[in-house]
């Protein structure tokens, strides 16, 4: 090695890069977070307001962004009764804290995060699984409700276990579960068709 | 029966002064302590990673009693505790070498110990024992807070964070009293970052998409980034005692890591946000700055190597030398190569939430993680036993550390591979062709490529659970009776 090593493979050196580099990476970081967070706020474009479980939702293709997005249609209130934003506010809530509770999340996965033993959920709510729209509702109230004498195995054996919902816990899940499905996921997951695609093709 | 509850501290205390040894500095002690539960934690964590592999082969199994999300929860939860036992133990058995002088505060250090322990214990506890509660806050505080990875309650999160202050504590003030140096500005500014991240982890919020932006500030800005930089100090240091290695070449290595980790790592966080909700941006942001995550490991690699090259691989302890090596290269294959294959959004869209993950998770957290703290528990059971040797020609030519070495080796590479191919094949089959509809997820899981992927999956846990059994048998036996003593090192060139 020469006496005098060139300026860049000094310790000092990179000492200095590593404090810029780090900062500058932490001040992007933090910048893009406040970006984020106003365009991810609920009743935006991206996350929908509570009370969009008063309405239809889909998830179709849309040519112009050449990727699946949620469509919002017309009134189709949840359990047959239209909800103020705070009343849908209340129940989502109950919804998400009992997805928290039950710790759902070390089966199944959320927006595609979690375990992997069980189905996402992310679009459970459009899932052809629940056959028609008219069906849904009480078949997911049943299901949670009591998974175990009406497993929806398909074959695998997989059966999820009683949980011990409540009415209103599940409920809560089902409202959840509506309103994540309107949330729009950058076309994630790609080439999903809802139950309604499958009513009207 | 009062008094026998009262005296459990007491005796549990004194079960774990039975591990101080003569031969230790007051921080040792206390590492070794640290590396006590993280063995025990280690063999939980694989104990419950078999449960989980079972039930994927017979889903009946243990139905109602230990289910899947109980089984999987205390599997990635004893790895993130038993990972964090091993890096806080590493640090308090090298601080007193690297400041010069006793650590400060020391007894509070010992307090934080235990009342982490008892945490951690009761924690477990009610994992097993009431495991879920109502959708009520109250079961948020106490039971269960139902995010993957930081599942403890709230209540806990405060207590980390506390005993986390304890150990800065002990850290900072031991530096300031004694002498700093890069390892230590870089470690003490990285345990800020630790303990600040984890922060961003301890709140609820109804909405779904800001609750997992900050969820993955704490999991990916730990795991990608404070994490490999504390390993970045662990391993500076082991180098230096290890092999001889300079200080002014480990240091300035330590300096282009921690710019090349944080220059990749912050941003390449964005490779968590394409799928949550969040704006598009973060393709372009995460997809450029997650392919340059390998970037650092690879660096790594060749420092460990070179390092180890120039000193002609002698060294003064070969367990642990043959596990830092195994370190670079399972860092570097597991989050490198793993993490790069599927870190591309447009391959994303089709492998996020598969057992591509899972393939990832598996040789990422062992490569990265585990490898490393075994190589200290080495380093620990050699100057516990009186700095003896642990070089060439020990006892029956050291077959226990090396076969445990080999069948853990194998073993988690065998799980990746296992999980990789069932990952492929959800890929295609779920995701590509079934839309990810539960129809879809089902025919995938019902393939038979999956279920034999299960099974290999579950061959090669138990080849690991024997490689853990058999490392553990040969910590608490290498050294013993050992007269030798092992070679002094110069500083080299």
């Amino acid at each position: 090695m020469s006496a005098n090593p060139p300026r860049w493979s000094s310790e000092d050196f990179w000492k200095k890069v590593a404090i810029w580099v780090t900062a500058g990476s932490f001040v992007i970081l933090i910048v893009l977070t406040f970006d984020t967070l106003s365009k991810t706020s609920v009743g935006g474009q991206r996350v929908r307001s509570y009370s969009v479980i008063n309405q239809e939702i889909d998830y179709r293709f849309d040519d112009k962004q050449n990727r699946y997005a949620p469509v919002i249609g017309k009134d189709e209130p949840l359990f047959g009764k239209p909800l103020s934003e705070a009343e849908a506010e209340t129940l989502v809530d109950l919804g998400k804290k009992t997805v928290q509770t039950k710790n759902c999340m070390n089966c199944h996965t959320l927006l595609g995060n979690g375990a992997y033993y069980a189905p996402d959920l992310t679009k459970a709510w459009l899932d052809p699984g629940w056959i028609s729209a008219a069906s849904r509702e009480t078949l997911m109230l049943t299901f949670l409700k009591d998974p175990e004498r009406n497993a929806r195995t398909f074959g695998s054996g997989r059966v999820m276990p009683n949980l011990g919902l409540t009415d209103e816990e599940a409920r809560g899940v089902v409202a959840f579960l509506k309103w994540m499905s309107a949330i729009d996921t950058n076309g994630f997951p790609h080439n999903f068709k809802t139950l309604n695609a499958q009513v009207q093709p | 029966m009062i008094y026998s509850v009262a005296a459990l501290p007491h005796r549990i205390a004194g079960a774990f002064d039975a591990l101080d040894s003569p031969h230790l500095n007051g921080g040792q002690q206390l590492a070794v302590k640290y590396f006590a539960v993280a063995v025990v934690l280690f063999l939980a964590q694989v104990l419950f990673g078999m449960l989980s592999g079972i039930q994927f082969v017979a889903p009946g199994f243990l139905h109602g009693i230990l289910d899947f999300n109980v089984n999987r929860m205390v599997h990635i939860n004893a790895m993130v505790v038993w990972l964090l036992y091993g890096f806080i133990g590493s640090i308090y058995w090298f601080l007193e070498d690297e400041s010069g002088t006793e650590i400060a505060g020391l007894k509070w250090g010992n307090v934080a110990f235990y009342v982490l322990t008892a945490a951690v214990t009761v924690v477990v506890l009610v994992y097993l024992l009431i495991q879920t509660g109502p959708g009520k806050d109250a079961s948020i505080w106490f039971i269960n807070e139902g995010r993957e990875y930081i599942e403890a309650p709230r209540w806990a999160d405060i207590g980390i964070v506390a005993v986390m202050l304890v150990f800065f504590y002990n850290v900072a003030g031991t530096f300031m009293k004694g002498r700093w140096s890069g390892i230590a500005g870089v470690l003490t500014l990285d345990l800020v970052a630790l303990a600040g991240l984890y922060v961003a982890g301890m709140f609820y919020l109804t909405n779904i998409t800001a609750d997992q932006y900050w969820w993955w500030w704490v999991i990916h800005l730990w795991v990608e980034a404070t994490w490999e930089v504390l390993v970045g100090c662990i391993m500076a240091w082991s180098l230096m005692h290890l092999l001889g290695a300079r200080r002014k070449i480990v240091q300035t290595w330590l300096y282009i890591e921690v710019a090349l980790m944080f220059g990749s790592g912050i941003l390449g966080l964005g490779h968590h946000y394409f799928w949550i909700g969040t704006p598009d941006y973060w393709f372009s942001i995460g997809g450029f700055f997650s392919a340059l995550e390998p970037i650092p490991l690879v660096a790594m690699v060749v420092h460990s190597v070179y390092d180890a090259g120039v000193h002609n691989f002698r060294s003064r302890n070969h367990p642990a030398l043959a596990w830092i090596i195994a370190h670079t290269f399972g860092n570097f294959l597991g989050a490198g190569v793993w993490g790069f294959m599927h870190t591309l959004p447009q391959i994303n869209l089709y492998t996020h939430g598969t057992q591509w993950s899972a393939s990832h998770g598996h040789l990422a957290f062992f490569g990265a993680y585990a490898t490393i703290n075994i190589a200290f528990f080495y380093l620990a059971a050699q100057k516990w036993r009186g700095d003896v040797w642990m070089g060439g020609d020990l006892p029956g030519n050291g077959w226990k550390w090396k076969w445990a070495l080999a069948l853990l080796n194998l073993g988690v590479m065998g799980m990746t591979v296992a999980l990789l191919i069932a990952g492929y094949e959800q890929s295609f089959v779920e995701r590509a062709v079934g839309g990810s509809t539960w129809e879809g997820y089902f025919a995938a899981q019902n393939q038979v490529w999956f279920k034999q992927a299960m099974h290999w999956r579950l061959l090669f846990g138990l080849v690991t659970t024997g490689g853990v059994v058999l490392l553990v048998w040969d910590l608490l036996t290498i050294g013993k009776g050992e007269s030798r003593k092992a070679p002094t090192l110069s500083e080299a060139a």
